[in-house]
């Protein structure tokens, strides 16, 4: 039994992060395209567009703006010229699909010869995908028009040839890495040549693909809120895809492929649901190609031929009992439009704190007028608090059990509000020693009140109070406190807590005097009772009681300091200004370029004196060997100073330590044996 | 009174000069090196009173490479003196020596300071 128990536990707990809404296309997504897709001088920018613009209109049905006028000439203009970028084609064709322009039928015979034979050379997948979509929209502009591909089966190898064995597609031959963006486009792309094949294909092939798409909702990813979704995980040259284009492109892929075969899709109802969970959870986008991309999943979605899936919403998750609401649900298909009869069974309510079921198995009465089913909560004995609700959405006709998708059972969490009574509360000052009553007052916590209490610190207060729910069971709100604060605006907050169905708190001063600091004087009592499911959540001033608390010994702790504003703390600090050094004040150039000069000329004094006192560079040695050395040394003492020179210019000091200790050795080796040569001859002469 | 004082001063200059000239002249290259080193230094030092020491080590640098070479020719003076008969084992070869050897020092450290 206990371990029965604790299964249901675990699925319990598994099914609650679950517990999520999602709501149809509605009108705030009327309001959002609206918003963002503008018409500028009567167009909407490019072809792509323009289409996007106009293709969410026509879903969400809104008819505000009329741009044939102004886009018709250029998309005629364009498919006169034929342009050579497949794509501006394929979204020239795709606009004029929506505004129906007046095209002459031998330009559309013109484009769609020159069409047929470019997707015979095609090879990449995007090449087949612009081609074959681009006939296809021929076909339903112009019935007329010769579209057919004589060679499909040929087409529908070369493209089957790029899938890989997970299901996913490569973009061309030479693409290192297949992604399931390419696989949503293959499929589209197949699905139109099993739709303009001239002769009926094999049925093999498409038995084929079938199976690849199995394969690759395997590699579906999921939500904790029970959405699917596709992610390429990977960066390829085509610019990376994030989840909603990529589910985009899938979910067109398999309901464009699934509607021009015979014979259904083995998919799961479930994994459409789960796909369309995605789309409308990501609300009302905020930008227009995600608006375009979730709206155009959705209308795939709407009449897919794989399973059709119902989308269960409520109005309002908040219903109070003072009010007497009803549990109202919406079982509607994602454009919001209304469901096959169905009805809608409460399979169980279970509070959120304790698990405990409090309804089961209840049916919803439907209203035949609008798709609402109700429930009325007020008899059923559901008391104030947080709930799960699962439902399970039961359709009526078996044939509809086919087509359509429900997704089993549908957490939702619901808040149930209501009045909360307060009672018995009173407040009371008791002596510590024997526990005797020294006052006591009767309290009315739904009014005002102003206490005017007295006590020293050998005495306690206690305060007492009773909260009831409507149906008169104890209620615990999230929030009890009871806050004391002194006139030097020292707070201390305590939490009330809750013995039985009483809310009970007694403060002993004499273990308080601490943590006060010793501060006598007069406290404001406050007392703050808060829940999100209660309708009368107060905070109140009680009135105030003085203290008496002995005298602080000299150890005592000060009370912190008080911010007298607490919004001080926000406020933006003081700017702060960087204070640089001014330059230094430097002198006229002339004048430091002129002691330059002057510099210099000491040394021309030095070279005319030298000249004057006749020096000669006659004991510069004569022989070979010894004037090289002497020559070497010289060179020496020049590239040690052209270092010094390099070392002010641009080098650091180690490369030039380095340098130098090469240069010296060099240096010290040439005037030794110099500086020998010439003290042997002078010692020579002299002995001469 | 005043012209015998100053043909005192002209005679003592006189006396100074033949005195001199009889200086070797190896002494009075060293003597003249000095001189133009002092005066290096002496005009670096007139320029900084006009313009006040701003780059204050530069000038430093520029003061202390005249000081210090004309310092260590001093000492090569010395040595190379044949009348200083403490250096008398010295060759005057060795003493130049010396005085390159302490220049490169000198001036590697003049060189790190001028910034």
């Amino acid at each position: 039994m206990a371990r029965n128990l604790g299964f249901l536990f675990l699925i319990l707990s598994l099914t609650v992060c679950q517990a999520a809404i999602f709501e149809p296309v509605s009108d705030k997504h009327r309001s959002a395209a609206l918003h963002l897709f503008r018409p500028v001088d009567g167009t909407f920018g490019s072809f792509e567009e323009s289409y996007e613009a106009l293709r969410t209109f026509e879903i969400l049905g809104v008819k505000e703006f009329d741009i044939s006028k102004s886009t018709c000439p250029l998309v005629l203009k364009t498919l006169e010229a034929f342009p050579p970028s497949s794509k501006d084609l394929f979204d020239a064709l795709r606009v004029n699909h929506i505004l129906r322009c007046e095209v002459e039928a031998d330009i559309f015979e013109k484009i769609a010869s020159k069409l047929q034979t470019s997707i015979k050379e095609a090879s990449s997948l995007l090449d087949f995908y612009y081609g074959v979509q681009s006939l296809g929209l021929i076909k339903e502009q112009s019935p007329e028009t010769n579209v057919q591909l004589s060679d499909a089966s040929t087409s529908f190898h070369s493209i089957k040839s790029l899938s890989q064995s997970d299901g996913r597609w490569l973009f061309s031959f030479g693409s290192a890495e297949s992604s399931t963006y390419a696989a949503g486009l293959a499929l589209e792309t197949l699905a139109g040549v099993i739709s303009l094949a001239s002769s009926e294909l094999d049925q093999s092939m498409i038995g084929t693909v079938k199976s690849d798409i199995v394969k690759l909702f395997d590699s579906i990813e999921r939500y904790d809120d029970g959405s699917l979704y596709f992610d390429d995980k990977l960066l390829d040259t085509h610019g990376h895809h994030g989840p909603l284009s990529t589910t985009s492109a899938v979910v067109r892929g398999v309901t464009s492929f699934s509607a021009v075969i015979s014979g259904k899709l083995n998919l799961p109802g479930d994994k459409i649901l789960g796909l369309a969970r995605f789309f409308l959870g990501i609300g009302v986008p905020g930008n227009a190609k995600d608006l375009f991309t979730q709206i155009d999943s959705v209308a795939c979605l709407e009449d897919n031929k794989v399973s059709i899936p119902l989308i269960l919403s409520l109005p309002a998750t908040v219903l109070s009992l003072t009010k007497k609401d009803q549990l109202k649900v919406k079982v509607n298909t994602v454009l919001g439009s209304s469901a096959p009869p169905l009805t809608v069974k409460l399979v169980q309510a279970f509070s959120s704190d304790n698990k405990i079921p409090v309804l089961e198995n209840q049916e919803l009465n439907a209203d035949p007028e609008s798709s609402d089913h109700s429930l009325d909560i007020l008899s059923s004995n559901i008391d104030v608090g947080k709930y799960i609700f699962s439902f399970r959405v039961v359709l009526h006709d078996s044939e509809n059990k086919k087509n359509y998708a429900t997704g089993g059972q549908t957490q939702v969490p619901i808040f149930i509000t209501g009045f909360i009574n307060v009672d018995s509360s009173e407040i009371a000052i008791l002596d510590s020693d024997l526990g005797s009553i020294e006052t006591k007052q009767k309290l009315d916590l739904s009014g005002k009140t102003s206490l005017s209490l007295s006590a020293n610190h050998l005495q306690k207060l206690s305060l007492h109070f009773e909260l009831t729910t409507p149906h008169g069971n104890s209620f615990h709100p999230h929030q009890v406190f009871l806050k004391l604060s002194h006139e030097s605006k020292v707070e201390h907050v305590f939490v009330v807590g809750k013995s039985g169905k009483h809310f009970k708190i007694i403060l002993d001063f004499l273990g308080l005097v601490e943590k006060f600091y010793y501060l006598s004087g007069k406290y404001d009592l406050q007392l703050t009772v808060g829940d999100a499911a209660m309708e009368n959540s107060f905070l109140i001033v009680l009135g105030h009681v003085e203290l008496d608390l002995p005298q602080a010994p000299e150890k005592a702790p000060r009370p912190p300091p008080q911010l007298v504003d607490p919004s001080s703390i926000y406020r933006p600090k003081p700017e702060i200004t960087h204070i640089f050094r001014a330059t230094e004040k430097r002198p006229p150039q002339e004048l430091s370029l002129a002691f330059s000069c002057l510099t210099v000329l000491p040394f021309f004094a030095f070279l005319i004196g030298l000249l004057r006192l006749g020096v000669n560079l006659k004991n510069f040695p004569s022989s070979a060997l010894p004037a090289t050395f002497a020559l070497l040394f010289h060179c020496g003492i020049a590239a040690v100073l052209s270092l010094y020179l390099l070392f002010w210019l641009k080098l650091d000091l180690f490369t030039t330590l380095k340098a130098l200790g090469f240069l010296g050795i060099f240096l010290l080796f040439v005037g030794h044996r110099t500086l020998s040569h010439l003290a042997s001859t002078s010692t020579k002469l002299k002995s001469a | 009174m005043v012209k015998t004082t100053s043909k005192d001063a002209q005679d003592l200059f006189r006396a100074l000069r033949s005195a001199y000239a009889a200086t070797p002249t190896n002494l009075k290259i060293i003597d003249l090196y000095i001189v133009f080193a002092i005066m290096t230094a002496v005009i670096q030092v007139v320029y900084v009173g006009i313009v006040g020491s701003f780059p204050f080590n530069s000038f430093l640098s520029g003061v202390l490479s005249c000081v210090g070479t004309a310092v260590l020719a001093v000492c090569l003076r010395i040595q190379v003196n044949k009348e200083n008969k403490e250096f008398k084992d010295l060759p005057p070869e060795r003493a130049f020596a010396d005085f390159v050897l302490c220049n490169v020092v000198l001036h590697l450290v003049i060189m790190n300071f001028i910034g």
